[in-house]
């Protein structure tokens, strides 16, 4: 069966992609597979410079989930560029950098720096992490904002695919895609994490040092189908989707409501070679319950009339 | 760059150690060994047994204790909800495994080699004496709360030279510090290697000692874990310079002065 996808100048060998904040560079997980399985992975989020990120205790494990409150702690783009992609495979899987700045105008500087990269496929503008002060879900929860920071971005990307990723914590997921798609972006990716909270009652102390942090993982799965749903609806631009994908199931009951490819995030933590399979368990289902092709199944959900 | 494996292992003994408050409270849990080229002490594994399906994600990070050919033994202590749940597992179970993570402890074998262990921190000294070419060289200290029928101290006290004693009342700290005052500064003077695994202050207290008295020191951390390979930067800890750098990937074992505990 024919896995590829192709999207918005994106070729991906198959639809399974590995969610940023969760994959390192992709590096770390070459020991437990051969990275040129997946169809993509979006690196860790990066900032023009290097960000310590936030204090410790950092994440938290909740039922079905994780909290994470990192700060996009990395070493700075140019760190990624000449330390990193050029020990990728980046000729035979899109290497997706997702980008991290406190305003519009960072953000097109960002793009700058890697518009010329060749081993870069695409850029994702992380407008939607909760766990930054400065810029983060702010921008997410404005949609005049998303279409600016997309237009910074897209200005400055040359001939790069944009992916604007979207987060839930927002009224309507459907104006905020809308105000990318206007911006310019060439697909979406959603969800981020949800916004979350974990306290311990008997040291009487949030989990996380933080106190808010992003919820992650396999609890968040309805909530993330509900807005892919809903984005696949409002835009005509293609969407991936993201939010608690732990098996072959869940990654093609996105694709069923419409999204073109998936990433995966909290389960590369399940098991580090969780991913690799995933792309062929998928084909393997799809076969089992006589879809005709990728192609066919997607977007084929059956709403009540 | 080193190959290491994820790899679903049964679970071929689950021992429980001593009598403590709780039964089963430490055990030992035995586990096919993968096809490895082979481990160091101080490095861990991360399992995350198959039962536990969607319940709870992260895998734990283990120090391996032991082991042989055929199967790797981790040394552990039921005190939250997945070291319960791992207690639980019987012969046979399916385990994803996925090791051996991280740096190991310095091996200088010339060179007296003083291990300081708090509680279950013993348990990456298990293997570390097995290995160890010139086992005379060692000398272990104990410092525990529960029975020590709890640790593996007599198995140890075979082959080193081994040393114990127990903080029931908040009165044996003081002791418990002298004596870690004493085989430091002593250890120091011969220019010898101070490794050190065991509670946040306990590795504290050697950290201060240990740049007291010029000694080079190790310790081993054991921050909490969702990934072990580097990718979540959840355990992250202050190097020297104050910056965040991964415990799984850049430690456990980290030199004393270049860590802040």
């Amino acid at each position: 069966m024919d896995m590829q996808v192709n999207f918005g100048g994106l070729f991906l060998k198959n639809p399974v992609m590995t969610a940023s904040g969760t994959f390192g560079f992709g590096l770390e997980f070459a020991p437990y597979g051969d990275l040129t399985r997946l169809g993509g992975f979006v690196a860790k989020g990066l900032s023009l410079k290097p960000r310590e990120g936030n204090p410790m205790p950092r994440i938290a494990e909740t039922p079905c989930g994780m909290l994470n409150a990192i700060g996009i702690q990395n070493p700075g783009v140019e760190y990624f560029v000449t330390k990193a992609l050029p020990y990728l495979p980046w000729r035979e899987v899109a290497v997706i950098a997702n980008l991290y700045a406190c305003d519009a105008e960072e953000f097109g500087e960002l793009a700058g720096v890697l518009a010329g990269e060749e081993g870069v496929a695409a850029l994702e503008v992380n407008v939607s992490c909760p766990n930054v002060k400065e810029g983060g879900v702010a921008f997410g929860q404005d949609p005049a904002q998303i279409a600016r920071v997309t237009e910074a971005v897209k200005k400055k990307a040359g001939n790069k695919h944009v992916m604007v990723k979207l987060s839930p914590n927002v009224t309507d997921i459907a104006v905020c895609a809308r105000a990318a798609a206007e911006g310019g972006a060439d697909s979406l990716s959603l969800i981020n994490t949800l916004s979350g909270m974990a306290v311990d009652i008997r040291s009487r102390r949030p989990r996380i040092a933080n106190v808010i942090a992003g919820l992650s993982g396999p609890a968040v799965k309805p909530v993330a189908l509900r807005c892919v749903h809903q984005a696949v609806r409002a835009v005509d631009i293609p969407v991936v989707g993201i939010g608690g994908i732990a098996s072959a199931e869940d990654a093609l009951e996105f694709i069923l409501v419409g999204a073109q490819a998936v990433q995966v995030g909290t389960a590369n933590f399940l098991r580090p070679d969780f991913a690799f399979g995933l792309a062929d368990e998928m084909e393997a289902l799809l076969s089992e319950i006589g879809a005709a092709s990728l192609d066919e199944f997607r977007g084929s959900l059956q709403l009540p009339l | 760059m080193s190959l290491r494996n994820c790899r679903s292992v049964k679970v071929l003994k689950v021992s429980p150690v001593g009598q403590s408050k709780t039964a089963g409270e430490f055990f030992e849990l035995t586990l096919e060994r993968p096809d490895w080229d082979g481990w160091k002490p101080g490095q861990f594994v991360m399992i995350r047994p198959s039962s536990w399906e969607l319940d709870m994600l992260w895998g734990r990070p283990f120090s391996l204790s032991s082991g042989d050919d055929d199967s790797v033994t981790l040394f552990i202590q039921a005190v939250g909800r997945g070291t319960r749940r791992i207690a639980e597992l019987s012969p046979g179970d399916a385990v994803t495994m996925w090791g051996p993570l991280g740096n190991s402890f310095a091996v200088e074998p010339d060179v007296p080699t003083l291990l300081l262990a708090g509680g279950i921190g013993i348990a990456p000294f298990r293997g570390y004496v097995e290995q160890h070419p010139r086992p005379e060289n060692l000398s272990l200290f104990l410092a525990h709360r529960l029975p020590l029928d709890c640790y593996p101290y007599d198995l140890l006290s075979r082959t080193v030279d081994c040393r114990c004693m127990i903080e029931a009342e908040p009165s044996d700290l003081d002791c418990i510090i002298d004596t870690l005052r004493g085989l430091i500064e002593d250890n120091a003077k011969r220019g010898g290697l101070t490794l050190c695994c065991g509670p946040t202050p306990f590795m504290r207290t050697v950290q201060r000692f240990a740049r007291e008295y010029g000694a080079r020191a190790q310790v081993s951390l054991e921050n909490r874990m969702a990934c072990g390979v580097g990718a979540c930067l959840g355990c992250v800890t202050r190097d020297g310079e104050g910056h965040h750098v991964q415990v799984c990937t850049r430690g456990p074992v980290f030199w004393a002065d270049k860590v802040e505990l």
